[in-house]
């Protein structure tokens, strides 16, 4: 079977296979910045946007992508780029490997929140798991981004 | 210094932030054939009868091996310099499987989907034995977890196979007894620690094909690729000449990929079918077929005399290594060797025990490597010495900690070269807050209260690890750094970087790095044991001195001058007298153009005779509800001795994400097993890692001490900074709500039930 949708703005059609997750399929097509850290929903690494929603694709079956906007981080490389330097000149990205998944959700965040505190930014990012920065130098990182006063 | 001191960003820092395709899994090529793993469903059995007739007619099958199939030629996964302390007890697939998880039979298929259809249709029969699950119990158990008799060990390390002893140490400085009898105060605590798991974002993978010469070409996501290479070549009966091993970026390896996990089966999977060949661990394989930390239990006395200083120190240690002896020898040993020296005021020392296997998932390589055990072990002591002689815990620690210039009874005589640690502990009190905070403030059923540990680590393994470096002058006025560690996001790629860069006085941008391909790389070792700022840092250094002289020769000589007559400032060589200059960029030109020309490089090795401490002195503020047991991080406070910091940005990151990995070891990860011996913390729904509420905030300070061994006088920092935490929250939440937990992790329902034992008595 196949799906019909918009992948980083432009119309794709994808043969997938019934049971295939939406991370399988955008990772067999090329998006090679999706990568599974945990298959249970927990870590983050796999998020995409659907209809500009944050969304984890390992948990996603790709026949829910039919008919949808998918985006992914190269599908937004200018802004990504923006805060990825941001994130190295803290140092923050550490091994690198949940940063585009972190990215996607720390840029929907920018969407989504106006002025939020710094509560609201570490609560909108929990589900993203970093083992290598201990969080620290990520939230320095977002809040020189979003202009929020560093403490 | 210009560029070593700075904070520069990771030279790779764009490309692994934004997606690029630089790790392993984006490199494969097209037509690469899967692998999957079929294992054991029991911890301890003998394979009687394996059928794969089945699963091999499935269409995309290309191969399934089983023992039958593999050399018959033991060694050991643990990367470690040869002749490897750890025993070869392994094969590529064994008869008999110790533990639930062992490989059973390799698949290789088409794709993934294949592979799985095909494991199920694999029958085999089990004599199943009875297992060694607890560690307490394992050593002259009824079961034997290595009957083998081709079992082998490179040099003594107390093994006995028929007791199920891996290891037997013991180091005893002065009459341990008889020190504790003349004490006036002695203490005793038992400790336990879990085998905590190191959760890299990027789980295990490798993949290999054959190159034009046919030549084994390994791209893996490992720490150690000299090691991987020399452990296939005898895995596999080839030889190394046959082997090349590349390590991409890498998604994290916290020692975990200091161990040979997956290479193996995709080697002899392409060696048997010509074909390339992936594989890739999912997380619940890398939770429970993999390697932890060694789980133990230490036993600590304290003598001390009224007048608070220490007089004895003994540790009596069991370590759980699991089905397979990685590490084992190496990280019990480390645990004395990274605890007893701290207090040198001491007159007798002692560290002793045993390490065991059991049918469990084997322990490995892990970021503090027994540091970490120990540190838990004898700090919580030490708090609890404080205790009972009255003396603040942080009084009780300068008045006993080693100085720099000062020896300790295991030292040899050797003097300790660099310490600010003492500096560490009054700045990190100023931080928290420790004299207004010490020990508590209640308010309501909320409680605050502080507790504190400080901690050593290594850098580099002395009198073994050995790195070398080469710096090349480019044809264009560039240069090339070959370096044979391996960065796995900590940045090491960068600081090595920008001490070529100072002592070249060139721009970063003018350094192209080229680390860890053993085509290529000089031999290191690999990022392991605190070792690559240290010791491949010295090697850079000195490779880079060596060029910069050699540079200065050449140009003097097309100067028609003598060396001493020439300065170069990085970019341009002149006379002293301002007459004649040479561009850079024209010597490396003339370098390489016509006859009676050489290109210039400069070489280092080092390896180093002592291997040089970081210190840190951690202290932490908690909050416990006494009516729940929560426990809630506050504040925690890292006061860091690296030596010279290379790259402060860089530093605090290592600093911060370590005493995170701390906190997890010490409140969050728990392991846990079925009474058949099934890993059932085995995904992060039940293996709990720190996501970024739970660790409150986080602030590091930096007291550089200066190494004299070190290269621009730094020393190490990836390990030391997982220690601290365990002990100091445990002391914390003593001083709360007077509840001492002694088994990790502090869980609120340990704590909650203690203090309700605590109430009813």
């Amino acid at each position: 079977m196949q799906i019909e949708f918009i992948l980083n703005n432009k119309p794709v059609t994808l043969p997938i296979k019934i049971d295939e997750f939406l991370a399988d399929a955008l990772r067999k097509y090329g998006m090679l910045s999706i990568r599974k850290g945990c298959n249970t929903s927990c870590c983050g690494l796999c998020t995409v946007w659907i209809d500009g929603k944050p969304t984890l694709s390992c948990n996603v079956l790709s026949i829910r992508a039919n008919g949808k906007q998918i985006t992914t981080i190269e599908g937004v490389a200018k802004e990504a780029e923006v805060f990825a330097q941001v994130l190295v000149a803290v140092g923050a990205e550490q091994c690198g490997f949940c940063s585009p998944g972190f990215i996607m959700t720390v840029l929907a965040m920018k969407n989504e929140l106006v002025n939020p505190t710094e509560a609201d930014i570490i609560h909108y990012l929990t589900g993203n798991l970093c083992r290598c920065t201990g969080y620290m130098g990520q939230l320095r990182a977002v809040k020189t981004y979003l202009g929020v006063n560093i403490i | 210094m210009k560029i070593v001191g700075t904070s520069i960003g990771k030279i790779d820092g764009m490309a692994i932030s934004t997606g690029k395709p630089v790790y392993t899994d984006d490199l494969v090529m097209p037509n690469t054939l899967v692998l999957k793993i079929l294992r054991s469903p029991h911890a301890f059995a003998k394979i009687t009868a394996i059928d794969c007739a089945l699963a091999e007619k499935i269409p995309g099958v290309e191969c399934i091996l089983t023992y039958k199939d593999v050399p018959n030629v033991r060694f050991t996964v643990a990367g470690q310099s040869y002749p490897e302390p750890s025993p070869y007890d392994r094969l590529i697939l064994d008869q008999i499987v110790r533990y639930v998880g062992d490989e059973v039979a390799i698949i290789a298929a088409v794709d993934e989907k294949t592979a799985l259809q095909a494991m199920k249709l694999i029958k085999v029969a089990y004599e199943v034995f009875e297992p060694v699950l607890d560690f307490e119990t394992a050593q002259g158990h009824a079961t034997i977890v290595h009957p083998e008799d081709d079992l082998h060990c490179n040099f003594d390390i107390g093994m006995r196979q028929e007791e199920n002893i891996v290891s037997r140490q013991k180091v005893e400085f002065g009459d341990i007894e008889e020190e504790l009898k003349n004490c006036d105060v002695v203490v005793e605590e038992t400790y336990y620690i879990q085998a905590q798991a190191h959760c890299m974002m990027e789980t295990y993978r490798a993949f290999n094909y054959l190159d034009h010469m046919g030549r084994l070409v390994v791209v893996s996501s490992t720490q150690i690729p000299f090691h991987v290479r020399r452990k296939l070549a005898r895995a596999l009966e080839i030889p190394a000449s046959k082997i090349r091993v590349i390590k991409p970026r890498i998604g994290g390896g916290f020692g975990g990929k200091q161990t040979v996990v997956v290479e193996l089966f995709t080697a002899i999977v392409t060696l048997k079918t010509g074909k390339p060949a992936k594989i890739i661990y999912d997380r619940e394989e890398t939770f429970s077929c993999t390697n932890s930390r060694h789980a133990m239990r230490l036993t600590v006395r304290l003598g001390a005399n009224i007048d608070g200083y220490i007089r004895a120190v003994d540790i009596q240690g069991l370590s759980d290594t699991g089905a397979y002896g990685e590490h084992a020898s190496t990280v019990f040993m480390v645990v004395g060797q990274k605890t007893l020296p701290l207090y040198n005021k001491t007159k007798a020392v002692r560290f002793m025990g045993t390490v065991v296997y059991t049918n469990k998932m084997p322990g490995g390589a892990f970021r503090g490597y027994g540091a970490t055990q120990g540190t838990f072990a004898l700090e919580a002591t030490i708090n609890k010495l404080a205790e009972e002689l009255t003396i603040d815990p942080t009084e009780l620690r300068l008045q006993n900690l080693i100085r720099q210039g000062e020896t300790c009874l295991t030292y040899d005589g050797k003097l300790l070269g660099s310490s600010t640690l003492h500096r560490c502990i009054e700045t990190g009190k100023k931080l928290i807050g420790w004299d207004a905070k010490y020990p508590r403030s209640v308010n309501g059923t909320k409680v605050r209260a502080v507790g504190m540990a400080v901690t050593m680590q290594g850098s580099g393994i002395a009198g073994i690890d050995t790195a070398s470096a080469e710096v090349r002058l480019n044809d264009d006025g560039n240069y090339t750094l070959l370096i044979g560690s391996t960065d796995m996001g900590t940045g090491s790629d960068t600081i090595l970087a920008q001490m070529a860069a100072e002592i070249l006085e060139t721009a970063m941008d003018n350094i192209i790095v080229n680390a860890a391909d053993t085509d290529v790389s000089p031999y290191d070792p690999g990022s392991y044991a605190s070792s690559t700022t240290y010791v491949t840092g010295m090697a850079v250094v000195k490779a880079a001195e060596e060029l910069r002289q050699k540079i200065v020769e050449h140009g003097a000589k097309l100067l028609a001058v003598l060396p001493d007559d020439v300065e170069f400032d990085g970019q341009v060589l002149r006379t002293l007298t301002g007459e004649k200059e040479l561009s850079l960029a024209k010597l490396a030109e003339l370098m390489v153009l016509g006859a009676g020309n050489l290109q210039i490089c400069g070489q280092g090795t080092y390896g180093s005779l002592v291997s040089p401490p970081p210190f840190i002195a951690g202290f932490v503020e908690v909050e416990v509800d006494t009516e729940t047991g929560k426990v809630e991080l506050i504040d925690y406070v890292a006061v860091v001795d690296c030596g010279t910091v290379v790259n402060p940005n860089l530093a605090i990151m290592q600093v911060e994400g370590g005493i995170v990995q701390g906190m997890g070891l010490a409140m969050y990860e728990d392991v846990r097993y079925s009474e058949k011996g099934h890993l059932q913390t085995n995904n992060f729904m039940q293996y709990k890692i720190p996501c970024r509420k739970d660790i409150g905030v986080i602030r590091v300070a930096f007291e550089e001490s200066f190494e004299p061994t070190g290269p621009f006088g730094a020393k190490s920092l990836g390990e030391v900074v997982v220690n601290t935490p365990a002990p100091a929250i445990a002391h914390a939440v003593y001083n709360a709500v007077g509840v001492r937990i002694n088994s990790l992790p502090i869980t609120s329902e340990k704590v909650f039930m203690q203090m309700r034992k605590i109430s009813n008595e």
